[in-house]
């Protein structure tokens, strides 16, 4: 009479897994897909200050990135704890600022010769540094005539 | 002819095994950070035997930063300043007072005679911190995305980020944000 009576002894058949892979692919294709790999390992410890009007950045490949920020704890064995300047995976002190050129220029050489001019250096700096070494960056950038520039924040929606 | 013979089936158990690895990989690589943040034109090296050209003293806004991040306000000289983080946080007074500043028109006497000739002037010291400096641009950049949006909505009936290429160019125009930087002071 039950619609759920037991019919004799029969185990509860298995449900069957058949359609798990495909969900795992699915959600794997997505992160495959969104992944950015992390180029560079950073030496310096960068949190970067909040802002509300922030705007996203377009063409990721044409951004060069400088972090400024005191250096991590395993770096502090051999820099200190004054902040530093990271270029692709080398840090410089304040002093080798100049270094900034050579980056950009080799960063120029890179990229074809007509997406130059759309290059933007992304300045990632921690918010307790001082302007003293942002300026001095900001300097070197414009010695290179990289002058598009952006002040990597956080966003947040806050008003204040 | 015999019965048909089925092909074995692979086993295809261990693939959600393998996907999930991989998935799993991927995950805990994966940075979703949107690179984000405030966008600035650095003006362009000045060349030798140049000369700067006279902007007269009431369409320039002053804001300077020192090194204990205290920071002043003003239009033209230094009597005029107003300090605008008395206690810790930035009051919406810098964000208003720009814009009232930029958008002035030559009604006031001591205000900027147009938005284009409006020019604010950022000064930070060299103890200034990055934080502070961040937070003042964002006070300048949301006065003018605030003037740009009531423009827009004047003239189109939409925000400024709803227009299309062209029309952004000429909000943009008619509201040039000019943010000029002095190099840093020592001390």
């Amino acid at each position: 009479m039950s619609k759920f009576k037991k019919n004799g002894g029969k185990s509860m058949p298995a449900i069957s897994t058949a359609s798990l892979p495909d969900i795992v692919f699915m959600l794997l294709f997505f992160f495959m897909v969104t992944t950015v790999m992390r180029e560079t390992t950073l030496k310096v410890e960068v949190s970067q200050p909040e802002a509300t009007e922030v705007k996203k950045m377009e063409k990721k490949s044409l951004v060069s990135y400088i972090y400024i920020g005191s250096p991590t704890t395993t770096q502090q064995l051999n820099f200190g704890t004054k902040a530093r300047i990271q270029l692709n995976d080398v840090t410089f002190s304040r002093k080798e600022v100049s270094e900034i050129q050579n980056f950009i220029i080799s960063e120029r050489l890179q990229k074809d010769e007509d997406e130059i001019p759309y290059m933007t250096t992304s300045i990632k700096a921690d918010a307790s540094v001082t302007m003293g070494i942002v300026t001095d960056v900001k300097q070197e950038l414009r010695k290179v005539n990289a002058l598009k520039i952006n002040y990597s924040t956080k966003k947040n929606k806050d008003v204040n | 002819m015999g019965k048909r013979r089925d092909l074995p089936e692979i086993n295809a158990g261990s693939m959600a095994d393998i996907a999930f690895l991989l998935l799993i990989f991927f995950l805990v690589t994966t940075t979703m950070d949107v690179d984000s943040g405030i966008s600035r034109k650095l003006p362009p090296m000045p060349e030798e035997n140049i000369e700067t050209p006279e902007i007269h003293k009431k369409n320039i806004f002053v804001v300077l930063i020192n090194k204990n991040d205290k920071v002043l306000a003003g239009i033209g000289s230094p009597s005029n300043m107003v300090e605008i983080n008395g206690d810790g946080s930035i009051s919406s007074s810098l964000k208003e007072s720009v814009k009232e500043f930029v958008s002035n028109n030559g009604r006031s006497d001591n205000s900027s005679e147009s938005p284009d000739k409006a020019v604010v002037s950022l000064q930070n010291q060299e103890g200034t911190s990055y934080d502070m400096y961040i937070q003042i641009q964002n006070e300048l950049t949301k006065a003018y995305n605030e003037l740009r949006d009531e423009k827009s909505n004047q003239d189109y009936g939409k925000d400024f980020d709803k227009l299309d290429a062209d029309e952004q160019k000429l909000v943009k125009k008619y509201f040039p944000m000019k943010v000029s930087e002095a190099e840093t002071k020592s001390n």
